[in-house]
């Protein structure tokens, strides 16, 4: 057993009635790279948001790297700064500046020195390409350059597992691969992550599995090749045609 | 007509306009048989103070250097007394409560007095309606209901009343029951007041962050206090400066209704000269023009925070 995540029947209702988890059972483990697949509606985001409790799900049990996230006596704050999350709308901090925004939560988060965060800070922005631009402010920075960012603010937590939310899908298509880059890079080095896009590409070439998700149940897993070449649902067949 | 031509036009046109009022203005009040006393108005707001110095011993003028007179006494002691203006000389004899000259000084007028009574109150009220408004504002955006409800019903009892009642409210019900001295009603009804449309600015301004921003916060692990203190209220409070500021600048001027508990005020400043001098014209410009004067001080002040603030980005 080194499942890192393992979710047991979960279901979310949001207040408006909507039902966008059934019944999700999904164990990952360390090091895998999941990609979760589905239309738009069929609950992708919120899976990967009751991860880090961004969403409270209503029933069932969470358990990420041995601690039961659906606790209500769990200290979320904790398990989230170990769960670094990408937004698909970057969600940069605007009044603080690229390096700010990489060292505000390790300061105060992680308690780290100025100087120690500075320097994590300016190791991973060098790693993502944008180190020369550390001191100005997000709105500056071209869309995949905002990604790089909020791709290094999270990595600065040091997090065992991290979640991308469609990571590409507001970025002008010729920005897409740079970020995708970065991504395969932390795949490769062995990084859990938990992927939710629409670059079916990316998928075949990184995934250790692809989850298919529609109307919140996950309806088939597999590998990257059983999923592309030998679909067993209709619905995934029909998905598939669609996207390729 | 090129466009610029046409700007200075219109711009001349303004100028006249308002000097064509002005010249109304005159002439209705010369219709009335008002006598301008423009000349007193100066001596309302500083003026030159004369203090006449007694000597308080009997004895001998011995010197006068650095603007001090020394007095020989019977007994030999030297008396030091400061006087600037001196009508003794050397070797004069001083009896006690002899007039030995007088001091010239520039003291407030009451008018002065009664700005400065004005920036007090403001400035005090400013502080505590910004704190009020704080934990309104986050109280009114809570997920509690105990917290929410409270603060609605607060802002909406605040602003479904109009201020003077409120005024009276604090010092004769709240004042009595609390022993509060007039000020601190005084400061208390305006904090108060203006509180709750604090609380309303600073929870649409919350509002209107992007709810991205705290999404990324909190998957960083930032608690509550972090994510308001680093990531909301910066914006938050950037966004609604200019906000904030009018109400600031609506609080000096509201300021005005605390003069009914018998604070003295820049407002009751010009009402009491006014019953001795008969000048209630004169008097009430000087009074607008003294508002005017703190509320566009405020007004650039918060001009020259929005130019630094939005440099940032
Ligand atoms: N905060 C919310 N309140 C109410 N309903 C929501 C909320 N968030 C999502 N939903 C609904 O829940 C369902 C699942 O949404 P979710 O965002 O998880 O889908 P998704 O697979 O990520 O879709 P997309 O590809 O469009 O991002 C949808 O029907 C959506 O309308
Ligand atoms: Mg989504």
């Amino acid at each position: 057993m080194n499942s890192i995540i393992e979710i047991k029947n979960v279901y979310k209702t949001y207040p408006n009635g909507i039902e966008a988890l059934k019944d999700i059972n999904l164990e990952i483990d360390k090091g895998e790279v999941v990609v979760v697949i589905g239309a738009s509606g069929s609950g992708k985001s919120t899976l990967l948001r009751t991860i880090n409790q961004l969403e409270i799900v209503d029933k069932g049990q969470i358990i990420v790297d041995g601690v039961d996230v659906t606790n209500p006596k769990t200290k979320l704050t904790t398990i989230r700064s170990e769960i670094g999350m990408v937004f698909q709308h970057f969600n940069l901090f605007p009044h603080l500046t690229v390096l700010d925004n990489v060292t505000l939560a390790q300061i105060i988060v992680k308690k780290r020195n100025k100087k120690e965060a500075e320097d994590i800070a300016m190791s991973l922005l060098t790693k993502v390409g944008i180190a020369d631009k550390s001191d100005v402010y997000p709105t500056q920075l071209s869309g995949g350059q905002q990604q790089r960012v909020a791709i290094a603010r999270a990595l600065a937590m040091k997090p065992k597992i991290m979640l991308f939310d469609e990571a590409t899908s507001a970025l002008d298509p010729e920005m897409v691969g740079e970020v995708l880059d970065v991504m395969k890079s932390l795949a490769k080095e062995g990084m859990t992550m938990v992927v939710v896009t629409h670059e079916m590409g990316f998928a075949k070439e990184v995934s250790d599995r692809i989850v298919f998700m529609d109307y919140g149940k996950i309806v088939e897993t597999g590998t990257p090749d059983t999923i592309f070449t030998s679909a067993k649902s209709e619905r995934l067949r029909q998905f598939l045609s669609q996207i390729l | 007509m090129n466009n610029k031509k046409k700007q200075i036009l219109w711009n001349i046109a303004y100028v006249l306009v308002v000097v064509g009022i002005g010249y109304f203005i005159y002439i209705s009040s010369s219709k009335v048989n008002y006598i301008w006393r423009w000349k007193n108005v100066p001596s309302f707001i500083v003026y030159k103070a004369h203090e006449d110095i007694e000597s308080p011993v009997k004895g001998i003028v011995e010197d006068y250097k650095n603007k001090t007179v020394y007095i020989k006494t019977l007994d030999g002691k030297i008396k030091t007394i400061k006087v600037e203006h001196p009508e003794v000389k050397k070797g004069d004899v001083v009896d006690t409560t002899d007039e030995i000259g007088y001091n010239e000084s520039y003291k407030s007028g009451p008018l002065l007095v009664g700005l400065y009574m004005t920036l007090k109150i403001s400035f005090l009220a400013i502080i505590a309606a910004i704190i009020i408004g704080l934990i309104t504002g986050l109280m009114r955006i809570s997920s509690n209901p105990l917290l929410k409800n409270l603060a609605i019903t607060y802002i909406e009892l605040i602003r479904g009343t109009p201020l003077l009642v409120q005024i009276f409210i604090f010092y004769f019900f709240i004042g009595t029951v609390f022993h509060l001295d007039r000020l601190v009603a005084g400061v208390g009804a305006l904090a108060v007041f203006e509180g709750a449309y604090i609380a309303e600015i600073i929870r649409a301004g919350i509002q209107s962050i992007d709810k991205g921003q705290r999404e990324a916060a909190i998957s960083l692990g930032m608690n509550y206090y972090q994510l308001m203190r680093y990531i909301i209220m910066p914006q938050a409070i950037k966004r609604t400066l200019p906000a904030t500021a009018g109400q600031f600048i609506s609080l000096i001027k509201d300021s005005s209704l605390v003069s009914v508990i018998s604070i003295t005020d820049l407002t009751k400043a010009g009402r009491e000269i006014i019953t001795s001098t008969f000048s209630p014209f004169e008097i009430w410009f000087t009074v607008a023009a003294m508002y005017l004067i703190l509320t566009y001080t405020l007004s650039l002040f918060t001009q020259y925070l929005e130019r630094r603030m939005a440099k940032g980005e």
